[in-house]
């Protein structure tokens, strides 16, 4: 891959008719082929004794703090969406952060990986908020104030997809590509730091990322409901004070 | 001068332009974003927490309109549809 691909799609590796097996596939296999193992290793042989393994201490931090903060962000029960915005983030900071192993190129750099994650968002939305709210329940959200806001809530409910695969492939890309410019004209020891740093804006993106898709989820599913919640909340437990 | 001169020095002056103007914003943004999270961080050191997690989700999206200056400026610099459009032996 020269510093002129601008994302991993263009090198392709392998081509038979219409199937081709670029860079952005075969490390998207590596990372999930490392990601099935690791959890398959930790896995293997859970307990609940105190004395557990290292692997599974690991992943029960890991997954308690996600849970955590989806419990801070969407003030709800952390259990539903936990596989989806869980995968979305192991995935992208997995490949993030393996993006310092030479010869790996992160699939995130590439504007289809980062456009499949955000049509996933894209798609996840109404299925959570259907599923929460019924479906009428759910339309009524684009109607929220007034009709007038039709147009505009689905054209932000486009953009913000469109803005979220950009963000991710751009911040990645320019990680990448700033590393390979500094390679070209200061290759003794900056390149180290910028990678350093890529390290920091990996991560901090893949929270992001997650964080992002859980408020639009979170939008859809406590719009109407939360204060009626609260209000019903607060009256059991002043007639429980009572 | 031909066509591709005048394409190329396009190109490239463009994509300065644009990655020179479109930082601009986002930097005076972000620096008032995390000014005023400082201080609100000062005054009140037990919501540190949620503060850092708004200020990072704020910070990136503020930073996306500068990323998307950055992929424009890239297009232009190195996927520059237009090459293939005069010279297809040229593209790249």
């Amino acid at each position: 891959m020269s510093i002129k691909d601008l994302s991993p799609d263009d090198a392709v590796l392998w081509q038979w008719e219409f199937a081709s097996l670029n860079y952005t596939i075969l490390y998207t296999w590596i990372v999930m082929a490392l990601m099935v193992l690791v959890s398959w290793l930790a896995t293997r042989r859970l307990t609940s004794r105190p004395q557990m393994s290292r692997w599974q201490n690991f992943l029960e931090i890991v997954i308690g703090t996600i849970n955590n903060q989806i419990r801070d962000v969407s003030q709800q029960k952390p259990e539903r969406y936990l596989p989806f915005i869980g995968t979305l983030f192991l995935f992208i900071v997995t490949s993030n952060l393996l993006a310092v192993v030479p010869g790996f190129h992160a699939p995130t750099a590439s504007l289809s990986t980062t456009a499949a994650l955000a049509i996933l968002v894209l798609v996840a939305v109404p299925v959570y908020g259907i599923a929460h709210q019924g479906f009428i329940g759910y339309l009524r959200l684009y109607v929220h104030p007034t009709p007038l806001m039709l147009p505009f809530n689905v054209i932000g409910e486009l953009s913000r997809t469109l803005a979220l695969a950009v963000r991710l492939f751009g911040n990645m890309m320019s990680g990448a590509k700033i590393g390979a410019i500094l390679l070209a004209i200061a290759p003794l020891f900056f390149p180290i730091v910028m990678h350093a740093l890529g390290l920091l804006t990996g991560l901090i993106q893949a929270y992001i990322f997650a964080i992002l898709a859980l408020v639009y989820i979170g939008s859809a599913t406590q719009a109407h409901d939360t204060r009626s919640r609260l209000r019903a909340e607060h009256n059991t437990a002043r007639a429980e004070a009572d | 001068m031909d066509n591709v001169g005048i394409i190329g020095m396009a190109s490239i002056i463009t994509a300065g332009i644009t990655i020179a103007i479109g930082s601009i914003g986002p930097a005076l943004g972000e620096g008032r974003a995390v000014a005023q999270a400082l201080s609100a961080i000062a005054q009140q050191p037990d919501e540190a927490n949620r503060i850092t997690r708004t200020l990072f989700v704020g910070l990136a999206m503020i930073e996306s309109t500068a990323i998307y200056c950055f992929v424009v400026s890239m297009i232009l610099l190195f996927a520059n549809p237009v090459w293939d459009y005069i010279s297809p032996a040229l593209g790249g």
